[in-house]
C-alpha cells in the first residue's frame, strides 16, 4: 500500500547512525523518504503524532518459530504476535514439521508469509537433509529460493566428518552457517543446567563443557574450512570467553543469546516451573554476568527471542518431560528495555542489539532508519507499564516464563514497508 | 518471575497439607511427625492393628514407576488407619498412550480421592500435581526421579532416634550411588535440619553430584575413610543401569572398593547401626554376614516405616486449605 | 471464683471406688494425661496389682476432621490381656462423654473386655451421649465456655482450676 505518511514529535534511535535525536520522519513509496525536515510539497496522507514515544527500526528477531511447515494456519497467529512485539523482520529455524531442506516448502513458506502480512520473513535453511545430520541439504537452491543461512538447530551432528563437508560445501558458495554449539552426548539426559539447582531438585544436568566441546570443535573445524559462522544461543561463561577469543583470533564468528538467559538464571525454575524449561539450559547468576558483559564488549553480536511457542499440554507436565521454550516475541522488547536500564546501557546501544548487529548478520537491508531505507519501523512508549498476561497473547503460546510480570515499554505501531501492520488499541 | 516462591507443601497455618520433600520442612514439624509415629508403633503391636482416623477417606497409590515394597508399606498404613486403599499401577507409557498426568489426576478426583500417593520417574512430578489438585486433596510422595523420597528420610531419622537418639553428636556415612539416588538427597536434607554436622558421602566419583560441599557434606572416595568412627551407615542401593550407563565398569568392581563387608565396617564404631533403603543387592553394596549381622537395623526400618507413613497420612489428611471443601 | 480442692475431691472419688469394687480386682486405664495421673494414685491406694494402662484417644477422637491431630500424641500403652478383663477406666473431667467414647472404642481394638466401669474426678454435666457413672469424685455445674483443668504440682498433689476458654 503506497501511504504517505509522516511520524511526528518523535525520539527517533537509529542504532546504525548513532542517531538519538527528536525527529519528524517521511515516509512514501514504502520507504523513508526523510528524516527531519520533509521536502517541500510533501502531503502525508496519515500524521502519526509520536509525542513522548520512541521510533525505531523494526525488530529483527534472529530466531522466532513460526510452527509452519507443522502446524496448519499457525504462521498467521506468530506473525500477529511478531507484530505486536515491534518485529519487523525475523529469521525461521528450519526445525519445521518437516524440516525445512526442500525449495517447494521455502517457496510456499514465504507465500504464506506473504499473504499473512506480517514480518519480513528470512527463511534459514537446513544444514542437512531431514536434519538428520547424514547427508547434506541441497544448499545452493535453497539459497536460490531464499534462504538467508543453514543451521542444524539442536545439536552439532554426531558425525563430525559431515559437519566438515557441510562446513565446506557452504563455503564454496560463501553461504554462512548457523550452529547451535550442542554436544549432544555430553548433554546425555539432561534436562537443567549443572549447578546446585539441578542438584537440589534432582534434575539430570546439562554440564558446561557439552557447550565449550561444541564450541571448540566448531572452531577448529571452521580454522580448516573457512566458512562464515553464526553461533546460536550462547549459555555459559566459558562459552562467551571462547567465542571472545575466536574473535580476536580473527575467525569470522558472530554470536547471539537468547533475551530470556539476558535475564533469568537457574534459580528461576523454583519448584520445577517448566516455562523456565529452556533449550539452551538456564545457568547460574555468574553466567548471566558474563552474557552481558558480552554483549557490551561485541562479543555477542545480537539478542533474539528464541520464540517457542509451546501447547499447555506440553508444558503441563513434569519439568523433564515438559518441550523446551518460551513465547518470546511480544516481551522481547521490554525486556531489551528492562536490560538496558538496569545495566546502564544507552537505549541506542541496547536496540542495536536487535535491530543493526542482526540485521547485519543476516546480510539484509533492514534494522535502519536512513532515507531510501525500507520503511520498517516500530513506534513505542518506553513509559507505558503492563502485566505480562500471556493468555491475552497474539501468540499460540502462552508459555512465557515473565507471566504475572510488570513490563515498561509498549509496542503503539508497528510498520514494515511504510504500511502500519499492528496499532495497539488505546 | 512466576516462580512458586512458597513451598507448595504447607498451609498457612504451617501445618503439613502434602508432602514433597523433606528439604523444606522445618525442624519442629519433622519432630512432630516422628512422635506421632511413636504413637503409631504401638498401634502395630496390638491385635487390632488399625485406628479408624481415615475411615471414609481414599488413599490413591499412583506409582508411575514399579514399586511393589513402598507401595505396599503405604497400603498397610493407610489401611491400618481405615482408609479405602487403591492401587494404580500406571506404567509410564500409558501416560504417553494419550491420557495426560494430569488428567489422569482429574479423573481420579472426580471419584472422590482424598490422598495421591505419588511415586514418578521425573523429578518435580508430585509439585505439579500437588499445584492442580482440588484444594481438599493432599500429595505424598512416594519417590520422585532422582529429587527426594521424604518417607524414607523420616524413616530413616526414626530409626537413628530409636538406636541414638540426639542426632547433633552424630557421625553419618552415605554410600553408594548418591548421583542418582533420592533416598540420599532426602536424607542428606533430614540430617542437617536435625542437626547433624558430620556427614559424608562415599562412592566413586562418577556417582557423586556437584555441590556436596557446599550442603555440609564431605566427601570420601575411599570407604574406609567415609566409615571410619561412624556411628550410622546407610548403604544405597546400586541399580544394575548404572553398569550400562557407563558409571561403573562392574558390580565385583564396586564390590572390591565400596562393598560393606565386615572388615570394612571395622572401621566404623564398634555400636555403630546399618541402615538400607530397600531392597538389597547382596554381594554388591552389602555383604550377607554384614545385612543379616549384629549392626544390621533394616529389618527394623521396615516397620518403622509403617508407622511413620500412617503418621504422615494422618497428618496431611487434617490439614485444611482455605476453598477446601470435601465433595 | 469457685475453689477447688482437688485433693479431698479425690479423696471422695477413692472412698467410692474401694467401696465399689470390693470383692472384685479390676485393672486400671488411665485416659492421657489427667486420668493416667488419678489411675496411678488409686492404683497405689487402693492396692491394685497389675500395672496401669495408659489410652491416648487421639487415634479415634469424632473431631479429627476439624482440629486434625492434636501436638502431642502419644503412644498407648496396655501391658495386661484386655481380653475377659475388668476394666476400670479413669480419667480427669466427663463432659459431653465423647473422650470415654474414643477410649472404649480404643479398648476394644485392644481386645473383648468383660466389664467397663468408669471413674471421673469432676462430672461437670454437659453430656451429648449417652455415658454415665457413679464413680464421681464431685459433681459441678459449669458454665459452657469455661474449662475445668487438672494438674499436678511438683509435690504430686492434684490441682483443679477453672478456666474461662478464650474466644471460644
Amino acid at each position: 500500500m503506497s501511504l504517505t505518511l509522516a511520524i511526528v514529535n518523535g525520539r527517533v534511535i537509529d542504532p546504525a547512525s548513532g542517531l538519538d535525536a527528536p525527529c519528524d520522519i517521511a515516509i512514501a513509496d514504502g520507504r523513508i523518504l526523510a528524516l527531519g525536515a520533509p521536502p517541500a510539497g510533501f502531503a502525508p496522507q496519515r500524521v502519526v503524532d509520536a509525542r513522548g514515544l520512541v521510533v525505531a527500526p523494526g525488530l529483527v528477531d534472529l530466531c522466532a518459530r513460526m510452527r509452519e511447515p507443522g502446524a496448519e494456519g499457525a504462521l498467521r497467529g506468530e506473525m500477529r504476535a511478531a507484530l505486536a512485539g515491534g518485529v519487523t523482520g525475523l529469521a525461521c529455524p528450519p526445525d519445521t514439521d518437516p524440516p525445512l531442506d526442500e525449495p517447494g516448502l521455502v517457496r510456499m513458506l514465504r507465500q504464506r508469509s506473504r499473504e499473512a502480512a506480517g514480518a519480513r520473513l528470512y527463511p534459514l535453511g537446513a544444514l542437512t537433509a531431514g536434519l538428520a545430520g547424514q547427508a547434506l541439504a541441497e544448499m545452493h537452491t535453497l539459497a536460490q529460493v531464499g534462504c538467508v543461512a543453514f543451521c542444524q538447530t539442536a545439536a552439532l551432528p554426531a558425525n563430525l566428518g559431515t559437519l566438515l563437508q557441510a562446513l565446506r560445501y557452504a563455503s564454496t558458495f560463501d553461504l554462512p552457517v548457523w550452529l547451535r554449539p550442542v554436544d549432544a552426548s555430553l548433554v546425555g539426559d539432561g534436562v537443567a543446567g549443572d549447578g546446585p539447582l539441578a542438584s537440589r531438585l534432582g534434575l539430570p544436568a546439562i554440564p558446561v563443557v557439552a557447550e565449550t566441546v561444541a564450541l571448540h570443535t566448531i572452531f577448529e573445524l571452521q580454522r580448516t574450512a573457512g566458512t562464515r559462522i553464526h553461533i546460536c544461543r550462547l549459555s555459559s561463561a566459558e562459552g562467551v570467553a571462547l567465542v571472545r577469543a575466536a574473535k580476536r583470533e580473527g575467525l569470522p564468528v558472530t554470536a547471539d543469546v537468547s533475551v530470556q538467559h539476558l535475564h533469568l538464571v537457574d534459580e528461576n525454575i523454583g519448584y520445577y516451573d517448566s516455562n523456565c524449561r529452556l533449550d539452551p539450559p538456564l545457568r547460574s547468576a555468574q553466567d548471566r554476568a558474563a552474557i552481558r558483559a558480552g554483549l557490551a564488549d561485541g562479543t555477542l553480536d545480537a539478542v533474539c527471542s528464541d520464540h517457542a511457542p509451546v501447547s499447555q499440554e506440553d508444558k503441563l507436565l513434569p519439568f523433564g518431560e515438559a518441550r523446551a521454550g518460551a513465547s518470546a516475541l511480544e516481551t522481547l522488547l521490554p525486556l531489551i528495555l528492562a536490560w538496558a536500564q538496569a545495566q546502564a546501557v544507552p537505549l541506542v546501544r541496547a536496540l542495536g542489539a536487535v535491530t543493526a548487529a542482526p540485521a547485519r548478520i543476516l546480510g539484509e537491508d533492514t534494522g535502519m532508519l536512513a532515507p531510501g531505507r525500507k520503511a520498517d519501523l516500530v513506534v513505542f512508549d518506553p513509559q507505558a507499564s503492563w502485566t505480562v498476561q500471556p493468555e491475552a497473547f497474539h501468540s499460540s503460546g502462552h508459555n512465557s516464563p515473565f507471566a504475572g510480570q510488570t513490563m515498561t515499554g509498549r509496542v503503539r505501531y508497528t510498520l514494515v514497508g511504510g504500511e502500519v501492520r499492528f496499532e495497539a488499541a488505546t | 518471575m512466576q516462580v512458586l516462591t512458597r513451598s507448595p507443601q504447607l498451609n498457612s497455618d504451617g501445618g503439613l497439607h502434602h508432602l514433597l520433600s523433606i528439604a523444606e520442612l522445618p525442624r519442629p514439624l519433622i519432630e512432630r511427625i516422628l512422635t506421632t509415629a511413636d504413637g503409631f508403633i504401638a498401634v502395630g503391636t496390638r491385635e487390632v492393628k488399625s485406628v479408624p482416623l481415615l475411615r471414609g477417606r481414599s488413599v490413591f497409590n499412583l506409582f508411575f514407576e514399579n514399586s511393589t515394597r513402598t507401595r505396599t508399606t503405604f497400603e498397610i498404613a493407610a489401611k491400618r488407619l481405615s482408609a479405602d486403599v487403591y492401587n494404580l499401577n500406571v506404567a509410564a507409557s500409558s501416560t504417553a498412550k494419550g491420557e495426560s498426568l494430569l488428567d489422569t489426576i482429574d479423573n481420579l478426583t472426580a471419584m472422590q480421592a482424598d490422598i495421591f500417593v505419588v511415586r514418578h520417574a521425573q523429578g518435580g512430578a508430585p509439585y505439579l500435581i500437588a499445584r492442580h489438585v482440588a484444594p481438599h486433596v493432599h500429595v505424598v510422595n512416594a519417590g520422585d526421579g532422582r529429587h527426594a523420597h521424604p518417607t524414607q528420610a523420616l524413616l530413616d531419622l526414626y530409626t537413628i532416634r530409636h538406636y541414638k537418639g540426639a542426632f547433633e553428636p552424630l557421625s553419618v556415612a552415605i554410600v553408594g550411588d548418591i548421583l542418582n539416588s533420592r533416598v540420599a538427597r532426602s536424607d542428606i536434607d533430614a540430617l542437617r535440619t536435625m542437626g547433624v554436622t558430620d556427614l559424608r558421602a562415599v562412592g566413586p566419583l562418577t556417582l557423586l553430584p556437584a555441590g556436596l560441599e557446599t550442603m555440609g557434606v564431605r566427601v570420601c572416595t575411599r570407604l574406609e575413610e567415609g566409615l571410619r568412627d561412624a556411628d550410622v551407615v546407610i548403604m544405597l542401593r546400586l541399580q544394575n543401569e548404572r553398569m550400562r550407563g557407563a558409571l561403573l565398569p562392574s558390580a565385583a568392581e564396586y564390590f572390591r572398593n565400596y562393598g560393606l563387608t565386615p572388615q570394612a565396617l571395622r572401621h566404623a564404631r564398634p555400636d555403630c547401626i546399618v541402615m538400607h533403603p530397600g531392597p538389597m543387592n547382596r554381594g554388591v553394596e552389602i555383604d550377607s554376614a554384614v545385612a543379616d549381622g549384629p549392626h544390621s537395623v533394616i529389618l527394623p526400618q521396615v516397620s518403622f516405616g509403617i508407622a511413620v507413613r500412617m503418621a504422615v497420612l494422618s497428618m496431611v489428611a487434617s490439614s485444611q486449605q482455605e476453598g477446601a471443601q470435601r465433595a | 471464683m469457685l475453689e477447688l480442692d482437688a485433693e479431698a475431691i479425690y479423696g471422695e472419688l477413692a472412698r467410692r471406688v474401694r467401696e465399689h469394687i470390693a470383692g472384685s480386682s479390676p485393672v486400671l486405664v488411665g485416659v492421657h494425661t489427667g486420668g493416667v495421673w488419678l489411675a496411678e494414685r488409686l492404683r497405689a491406694d487402693l492396692d491394685i496389682a497389675p500395672e496401669v494402662g495408659i489410652l491416648d484417644v487421639s487415634f479415634y477422637r469424632d473431631d479429627y476432621s476439624q482440629g486434625g491431630l492434636s501436638r502431642g500424641v502419644r503412644p498407648s500403652r496396655i501391658p495386661f490381656d484386655i481380653n475377659g478383663a475388668h476394666v476400670l477406666l479413669v480419667d480427669d473431667v466427663l463432659n459431653t462423654g465423647r473422650t470415654v467414647r474414643a477410649a472404649m472404642n480404643e479398648l476394644f481394638d485392644y481386645g473383648r473386655p468383660a466389664r467397663i466401669e468408669l471413674a471421673v474426678l469432676v462430672d461437670r454435666g454437659g453430656r451429648e451421649l449417652p455415658i454415665s457413672t457413679s464413680l464421681v469424685g464431685r459433681t459441678l455445674e459449669v458454665p459452657g465456655d469455661v474449662s475445668v483443668v487438672l494438674s499436678r504440682d511438683d509435690d504430686q498433689r492434684l490441682q483443679l482450676r477453672l478456666e474461662r476458654a478464650a474466644g471460644a
